[in-house]
């Protein structure tokens, strides 16, 4: 290289918007950002309504592994106690929703969902050979694969890569909370990460998505750049909700997601993260908490999505890396095990229940549960019914899937 | 000819309207450009014919090049000294200097013994929480003193390749908890870094902190515990698809009995929950041992060739050549797994130098921050908050995220993390003098330590609260002077400002910036007085917030 030509070149274009020569490369050309006009605003809010992607899906990862058998209770089941003698949440305490399942007290901030038929609560959620490590089952539950296939996309990163979000949308995605992309990470999805809106639009000043893509690594970099500086231009935090947040990290992070909706700038999904489930030891009071959180943080997004008259047009999910064991360990805790409850919400949403009740007394080898609705079902779902999309391909394979919508 | 009449045209119009004195700045770049045009030619000559790279002073370039491969940062005085020697003997000097032992004394209590275990079983809920406390805050001292290592050490190369067996052999202080073994499995890597492979694996393999991370510990003749049988194949040496799960159970039976002695937390072999029968492990029917498995797993290729290609990807590019790789491996394994002799060879190899993979890796949140600290010398009297900035960027030393270690390379920059790294940066050159500003940029990341960039088990709530005041006290004292610092070069080049910018260029950025139309001017020493926003330290603050500052 001669660093002596671009430095004399670069020196040169410092007063003057001069395009550069570096190794027979433009180089210092302007940026390419567009900074959408009032023109397009119409345009856009258009595209907004007529893309399948006007549904947003708002994920909810319940990081560590959430035990299932103490979120949907089988109350009536006496295994149940026999297998927690000291964890086992007792039977009045259990909010019933019927003669057999109940909801830990903590859930009671879903009831009025329940009440109202727009929760379905999912049991035996798994899939087959599950594994048992954290790292690898959610690797497992992001890339929608085998138990013992490695894929590289993330099931959403498929998804959007097959039916490709409106450009002008913001993101294709949203994550709010971790920085791990999870069913988002691949190559040319447009996500935003961030943690808060207003910190996300005052550091996004600093991106600079100009220049050329000299090699992959910096090619990978300029994108992350002209991803956060087209996302800061759709997004603001000027909308002022009538809904309370809950005053926890989760409600903050629910907070953060209304918020994006609010500036109605277009993503097709928000992925927040609560946690950590992973309860080995003393898991009552710890889990009493994170479902606490969860259930206020779903019923303060309900009442904001509602506040924009979204709720019809919004889908929560929550899911897991997997459940826990059944039988409860000798430190008032439990270890990792396979299927598990989840919760799918919205205006639309068709409530009551689906899957299959644990079986308690058929439990395989290690003592954990078998599955009753593969997770990809629940993909399957998301993909077909709720953006009109084509799951086969994407999922590699097809699932049944759970009438999951009201017709 | 056309591009230099261009370039012509644009001195005259920098003059004019930046500098306002047209005649002796043009003609001080008119001389500069001269002086380009007749070093270029021998350059290109140069480059033509790979003997001369081999046997001739490698130059500025490729000394920048391999010290920031091989350190955290390359200063104009080794990129100076550097520069003067051959390919082989930069690598030579490298790696025969490598040192193995840290020069930052140790902490006190690194040779504590655990606790006893009739100790441990009558505590009470809230002292084996107390404890737990401890070890936690331990290993957070143990951070701060590796990256004052980073920062002090003669032999930045010992670091990277520490940094290098750390991702490799992973594991996590989250589930060891007892810290003196945290570092005594960190003095272990430090010590076979550059050594022997053969030894390494050997050694870490009956390392207590990993015996506890991959639950060797617990493995007994009844009930092997496949985790280190699974990992030591896939992770450590084979990779995936070069074993059965067959052969995963029976290495599991063979590393049965490899335990901790509970009273010295050193590695104890117990033969009473030893597996003694045969196994059958590549197809080979025995009465092995963990040792003989060892030995076993090295006397395949794929493992020399799954190291190497590791490390090429660290060291050299992200795309390795098989057949490079190939050929590196099996001089590597001829050599009884002499890694110093592999590095030395992947240093001055062909490909180490190839223009495309200049500037072809994305820098650790670790090189990021201890690259900054040391390039600028900004001297922290405590360095927690940049321990604490690297972890919110996503990489908490003695915390991976799992066994295969943090997945590296792009998946370092998401939108998050590229504003966290912007963000600091932003905040030290703007502010260098006020430390009070910068302590807000840092107590914005601890506010969200607990929701970005965390592993596994994370901590109580109102542990960011906390982190964020143990910053605040810890931010005084730090000092560094941007001005100095740049004026340096400006100085060391005398008249001749465009050589300055040259070197400063060279040290901060792996290739040329990105984002050369918003470059401030830098003008001569003498006018930069009146020219606030032309000084040399602008220079700098415009090369750190140019994209290329991310790569290595």
């Amino acid at each position: 290289m001669n660093r002596r030509n671009f430095l004399t070149s670069s020196l040169i274009a410092a007063g003057a918007h001069v395009v550069g020569q570096y190794q027979g490369v433009a180089w210092a050309a302007p940026s390419s950002v567009v900074v959408p006009g009032l023109a397009n605003a119409a345009r856009d809010s258009n595209l907004l309504n007529n893309s399948p992607y006007k549904n947003l899906l708002l994920l909810i990862e319940l990081k560590g592994a959430n035990d299932g058998l103490n979120t949907v209770i089988p109350y009536t089941d006496a295994e149940y106690a026999k297998l927690r003698p000291r964890i086992a949440i007792a039977s009045d305490q259990v909010i019933k929703i019927s003669d057999r399942e109940g909801l830990h007290p903590s859930l009671n901030p879903l009831m009025p969902l329940w009440q109202n038929k727009e929760l379905a609560v999912v049991q035996g959620v798994g899939y087959p050979l599950p594994n048992l490590s954290h790292f690898r089952s959610i690797d497992i539950w992001d890339t929608a694969s085998r138990s013992e296939e490695y894929l590289d996309a993330g099931w959403l990163a498929r998804t959007f890569a097959a039916a490709p979000v409106p450009r002008q949308f913001a993101a294709d995605g949203v994550v709010v909370g971790s920085s791990n992309m999870g069913p988002l990470s691949g190559v040319g999805v447009r996500s935003i990460t961030l943690a808060d809106t207003q910190q996300f639009l005052r550091q996004a000043k600093l991106a600079q998505p100009k220049g050329d893509e000299r090699n992959a690594a910096l090619k990978h970099i300029m994108s992350v750049e002209s991803d956060i500086v087209h996302a800061a231009s759709k997004l603001n935090t000027n909308h002022q909700f009538k809904t309370e947040f809950p005053k926890s990290g989760f409600g903050n992070q629910v907070r953060t997601a209304a918020q994006m909706v609010a500036s109605n700038a277009g993503m097709a999904t928000i992925r927040l993260t609560l946690g950590s489930f992973d309860t080995h030891a003393g898991q009552l009071g710890t889990h009493a908490n994170l479902l606490k959180e969860l259930a206020e943080g779903i019923s303060a997004f309900k009442a904001a999505m509602i506040e924009l008259n979204r709720w019809d047009s919004t889908m929560v999910m929550t899911y897991s890396e997997f459940g826990r064991r059944p039988k409860e360990n000798q430190s008032g805790g439990t270890d990792h095990g396979t299927a598990s409850a989840h919760f799918v919400t919205g205006g639309r949403v068709n409530g009551g229940l689906y899957g299959q009740a644990p079986q308690l007394n058929r439990l395989d080898g290690s003592g954990n549960l078998t599955f009753a609705v593969d997770f990809r079902s629940l993909y399957a779902s998301v993909i077909d019914q709720w953006w009109t999309g084509d799951s086969t391909k994407i999922l590699h394979g097809k699932f049944e899937k759970l009438a999951l919508l009201k017709t | 000819m056309k591009k230099i009449l261009l370039t012509v045209n644009g001195i005259y119009r920098v003059a004019r309207s930046a500098l306002g004195v047209v005649g002796t700045v043009s003609l001080v770049l008119l001389a500069a450009l001269a002086n380009a045009e007749s070093r270029a030619a021998p350059a290109a000559q140069q480059n033509g014919s790979q003997r001369d790279a081999h046997t001739s002073a490698m130059g500025a370039d490729d000394a920048r090049h391999l010290l920031s491969r091989v350190g955290f940062s390359a200063s104009n005085a080794d990129i100076q000294s550097f520069a003067k020697l051959t390919r082989i003997e930069a690598a030579d000097r490298l790696v025969k200097g490598a040192t193995s032992v840290a020069v930052t004394p140790a902490l006190p209590w690194v040779d504590e013994l655990p606790l006893a275990p009739a100790k441990r079983q009558t505590m009470s809920r809230e002292e084996t929480q107390a404890e737990r406390q401890r070890n936690n805050a331990r290993t957070f001292e143990l951070r701060d003193w590796w990256f004052r290592e980073m920062l002090n050490t003669p032999s930045p190369l010992t670091e990277k390749m520490t940094l290098f067996w750390h991702n490799h052999f992973a594991t996590s202080q989250q589930k060891v908890h007892f810290a003196p073994l945290i570092y005594r499995q960190n003095t272990l890597l430090r010590r076979n870094a550059l050594g022997n492979f053969s030894n390494l694996l050997h050694e870490i393999s009956r390392d207590p902190a990993m015996l506890i991370y991959l639950d060797g510990v617990n493995s007994r003749k009844q009930q092997p515990n496949e985790n280190f049988g699974r990992e030591v194949m896939e992770l450590f040496t084979l990779g995936e698809g070069n074993y059965t799960e067959k052969d995963i159970k029976e290495v599991a039976r063979a590393f049965t009995g490899w335990s901790i002695d509970r009273e010295t937390g050193q590695f104890m072999f117990r033969k009473a929950i030893h597996d003694y029968g045969n196994k059958t492990i590549f197809g080979k029917t025995g009465n092995f041992e963990g040792d003989q498995v060892l030995d076993m797993i090295l006397n395949r290729p794929e493992t020399a060739q799954f190291i190497t290609h590791k490390l090429w990807r660290e060291f050299v590019s992200p795309e390795p050549d098989d057949k490079e790789v190939k050929r590196l491996a099996t001089i590597f394994q001829a050599s009884g797994y002499n890694i110093g002799k592999l590095m030395r060879l992947m240093l001055s190899s062909d490909a180490f130098y190839a223009p495309d993979n200049r500037a072809s890796l994305i820098k650790s949140p670790v090189e990021f921050v201890v690259g900054t600290l040391k390039t600028f010398e900004i001297e922290a009297p405590n360095l927690r908050p940049f321990v604490l900035s690297a972890a919110l960027l996503g990489q908490n030393v003695f915390a991976p995220p799992n066994v295969k270690g943090w997945p590296g390379g792009e998946a370092w920059i998401n939108t998050a993390t590229l504003l966290g790294r912007k963000q600091l940066l932003d905040r030290l050159f703007r502010n260098e003098d006020r430390m009070d500003v910068t302590m807000r940029a840092m107590d914005d990341m601890a506010a969200r330590m607990g929701e970005v960039g965390q592993g596994e088990g994370q901590g109580p709530p109102g542990k960011e609260g906390r982190m964020a005041r143990q910053m605040e006290r810890s931010m005084g004292g730090i000092k560094w002077n941007l001005d100095a610092w740049s004026q340096r070069f400006v100085e060391q080049r005398g008249p001749n400002a465009m050589d300055a910018m040259q070197d400063m260029t060279r040290v901060v950025l792996a290739i040329p910036p990105q984002t050369t139309s918003q470059a401030p001017v830098l003008t001569l020493a003498s006018s930069a007085a009146d020219a606030p926003s032309n000084k040399p330290a602008d220079w700098a603050r415009q090369l750190v917030a140019d994209p290329a500052y991310q790569l290595k």
